[in-house]
C-alpha cells in the first residue's frame, strides 16, 4: 500500500534543480510526481519516479544527499469538496498529515494525492475502512 | 620528584643550554645581543622570560642546519617537519638525544598502559616525520613487540591487527575513525581484535571524538603531544586517568603566553604554549612559539605523577577568531557539530562584517545523518544547532546547510575559516 519517495537536499542556488532532473533524465528515469519545499537557504525536493532504487543510486553517485521515505497515494474524487471529504476522514481518525502534493495523472477519473503521515499504518486503516482507495506502489510508478 | 628539586634541575639545565647556544648557534648569538642578555643573566627560572622567542620563521631562515649546536659528525639522525608552507624545518639528534627521546616516549607509552606484553601497531608513516620512529623506539625500550606497519592500506591494517593480535594502536585520532568505519563497512566486530590501548597524537581532537573511538574500537584512548621542532612525540602524554597530558618538565620548560602581547600568563590561564628544551644537544631550542593554544594544570594528578598536565590543544593561536570581542576556536564549533551529527562534520566558518558588527556563518555540509525528509525536522535541526553554538561560544552564528562536497578541500584538508573582515 506504500509508495517509495525519493527526497533530495538542494541548496538554494541557480541550476541545482536542473542538475537533479538532468541526472535522472540521463539515466532514463521518469519523474511521476514532484514537490519542492523551500527556505531561503535550501530546499527539499521530493519525487516519485518509475525506478526509485536506480534513481537513489544514480543521485548518490552524483554526490547528492538522498533519503528514501514511504508515502501513500490516495484516490480523491475530482469534484468540489472531494479533498475535504478525505481530510475529514483523516481528521476523524486523528491522523496527522506531514505534507501532501498532487499527482500529475488521474486514475479512473479520480485525482491522486500523495500523503506523508506521521502514522502511515493508522492512515491506511482509517482510509480503507471509510471506502477510500489507496493505490499500490506498482500502480503509481507505472501510471 | 618535588617541585623544588625539579626547579633546581630545570635551572641548571636551562643555564647549560643557554650557555651552549650562545657559543654554538649564530642565530641565538644575534638574538641575545639584540635583547642585551648574556648567559650569566639567567639566575632563576623567572629569568627565562627575559630570553627572546624562537619562531618557525627563525628555523626557516636557518634552513637546513643553521640551528644545530653540534658538528654533523655528532648527529646520528635527521628528521624534518611537514612544511605546509615553503621549506620544511630540519632537526637533528645526537646519540644522547635519541636516548633521551626514546625514554620520554617510553614514559608516556607506559603511562598510557603499554607494557612488555603489548603488541604495538604503528600506523604512522616511517620517514622524515618524527611520529613513527619516536613511538617505535619508545615501544622497543619498554620491551613491547613493535609492528612497524607504517601508513596506508586500511584493509591490511585491520587484517594484521586481527591476525597478529595487536594490543596498542598508534595513529592519528582521525585515522582511528577511518579504521572503525572500514571495519563497520566490512562487518568486522571490534571484539575480533585484541586492542586495549589507543595512543593518539599528531592532530587536535575533541573529547567527543575520544569517546566515539573508545566505544567503536573497544580501547582506552590517550592523547600525546609533540612537535618535531622541539623533539617529536614524547613531550607530553596522558596517563590512564585521561585528565590532560603530563608534560615532561625535566627536559622541557613550558610557558603559557598571550599570543598578542607575548606576556607570560599566570598558571591555569589559556594561551599559547611556549617550549624550551633544556637537555637536547644537537638542536636545542629556547622559548619556541608552538602556536598551540592550551592550558597547564599544576594540581596533583590522581595517578601520582608530579609533572604538570597540559590540556588538549584547543586550536592554534593563528586560527583563533575574535568575533564580537569573543575568542572563538574552530574546534569548539567542531565539537558541537560532531555531537549533533554523530559523525565527522564537514564545515567552514565564514566571518564577515556588516556595518560594525561581526557576523559568523557556519556552513555545514549535509549528509544522510542530518538530512530529514520533513522540513519541520530539518529546520528544528538548524535551530537547535544555532542555540547550542550560541551557548558554547557565547556569540551567535547562522548555520547554513550546504550540499555535500561544496566546501573546497585542499589535499583532503578543508579550509576551516574564511575571514572576510578588513584588517
Amino acid at each position: 500500500m506504500k509508495v517509495e519517495q525519493i527526497s533530495i537536499f538542494i541548496e538554494n542556488k541557480s541550476g541545482r534543480l536542473a542538475d537533479v532532473t538532468q541526472t535522472l533524465g540521463d539515466s532514463g528515469i521518469n519523474i511521476r510526481a514532484l514537490s519542492l519545499a523551500d527556505t531561503s537557504d535550501f530546499g527539499i525536493l521530493r519525487l516519485i519516479v518509475d525506478k526509485s532504487n536506480q534513481a537513489e543510486k544514480t543521485l548518490k553517485e552524483h554526490g547528492f544527499t538522498v533519503s528514501k521515505t514511504e508515502v501513500i497515494a490516495v484516490e480523491v474524487p475530482d469534484r468540489p469538496a472531494g479533498m475535504a471529504s478525505i481530510l475529514k476522514i483523516l481528521d476523524s481518525g486523528q491522523v496527522n498529515v506531514e505534507y501532501m502534493y498532487a499527482f500529475v495523472e488521474r486514475c479512473g477519473g479520480n485525482a491522486v494525492i500523495i500523503f506523508r503521515f506521521d502514522d502511515p499504518e493508522a492512515a491506511i486503516e482509517v482510509l480503507t475502512r471509510n471506502g477510500v482507495h489507496v493505490l499500490e506502489g506498482k500502480q503509481v510508478y507505472n501510471m | 620528584m618535588s617541585r623544588a628539586a625539579l626547579e633546581q634541575l630545570q635551572l641548571l639545565r636551562l643555564q647549560q643550554t643557554v650557555e651552549r647556544v650562545q657559543q654554538k648557534v649564530p642565530c641565538y648569538q644575534e638574538k641575545f645581543a639584540r635583547a642585551q642578555i648574556k648567559p650569566g643573566d639567567i639566575q632563576s627560572l623567572d629569568d627565562l622570560r627575559r630570553l627572546p622567542f624562537t619562531t618557525k620563521e627563525d628555523l626557516r631562515q636557518n634552513y637546513p642546519y643553521g640551528m644545530f649546536a653540534v658538528p654533523m659528525r655528532d648527529v646520528v639522525r635527521i628528521h624534518s617537519s611537514s612544511g605546509t608552507t615553503g621549506k620544511p624545518t630540519v632537526v637533528g639528534y645526537t646519540r644522547n638525544d635519541i636516548r633521551m627521546w626514546t625514554q620520554m616516549v617510553a614514559r608516556f607509552m607506559t603511562a598510557a598502559g603499554v607494557d612488555i606484553n603489548d603488541i604495538v601497531h604503528i600506523t604512522f608513516g616511517y620517514g622524515l616525520f618524527t611520529g613513527a620512529f619516536g613511538l617505535h623506539y619508545g615501544g622497543e625500550e619498554i620491551g613491547s613487540s613493535v609492528i612497524p606497519i607504517s601508513s596506508g592500506n586500511t584493509d591490511k591494517q585491520i587484517m594484521i591487527m586481527q591476525d597478529y593480535r595487536s594490543t596498542a594502536l598508534v595513529c592519528t585520532p582521525s585515522y582511528a575513525l577511518t579504521i572503525a568505519d572500514r571495519m563497520e563497512q566490512k562487518g568486522i566486530s571490534p571484539k575480533s581484535l585484541a586492542l586495549k590501548y589507543g595512543l593518539f597524537g599528531g592532530e587536535p581532537w575533541s573529547d567527543e571524538m575520544r569517546r566515539e573511538i573508545e566505544q567503536r574500537l573497544g580501547l582506552l584512548a590517550t592523547d600525546n603531544y609533540g612537535l618535531s621542532e622541539v623533539m617529536g612525540p614524547g613531550i607530553a602524554g596522558e596517563c590512564q586517568f585521561q585528565q590532560g597530558m603530563h608534560l615532561f618538565e625535566d627536559h622541557f620548560i613550558p610557558e603559557i603566553i598571550d599570543p598578542d602581547t607575548e606576556e607570560v600568563l599566570p598558571p591555569g590561564a589559556v594561551g599559547e604554549l611556549v617550549l624550551s628544551s633544556i637537555s637536547k644537544e644537537a638542536f636545542p631550542i629556547l622559548r619556541y612559539r608552538t602556536r598551540d593554544i592550551t592550558r597547564l594544570d599544576y594540581t596533583p594528578c590522581a595517578c601520582g605523577r608530579t609533572h604538570v598536565r597540559m590540556m588538549k590543544t584547543m586550536g592554534r593561536s593563528d586560527d583563533m577568531l575574535i568575533i564580537k570581542g569573543v575568542n572563538v576556536f574552530p574546534t569548539q564549533i567542531e565539537e558541537v557539530l560532531f555531537q549533533a551529527e554523530g559523525c565527522e562534520p564537514h564545515y567552514q566558518l565564514i566571518v564577515d562584517r556588516e556595518g560594525s558588527m561581526d557576523t559568523l556563518e557556519i556552513q555545514v555540509e549535509v549528509n544522510e545523518c542530518i538530512f530529514f525528509d520533513e522540513m519541520r525536522k530539518q529546520r528544528e535541526f538548524v535551530d537547535q544547532l544555532q542555540k547550542k553554538i550560541m551557548s558554547v561560544l557565547g556569540v551567535g552564528a547562522k548555520v547554513k546547510l550546504v550540499e555535500p562536497s561544496s566546501i573546497t578541500r585542499h589535499e583532503g584538508k578543508a579550509q576551516r575559516v574564511i575571514d572576510r573582515r578588513k584588517r
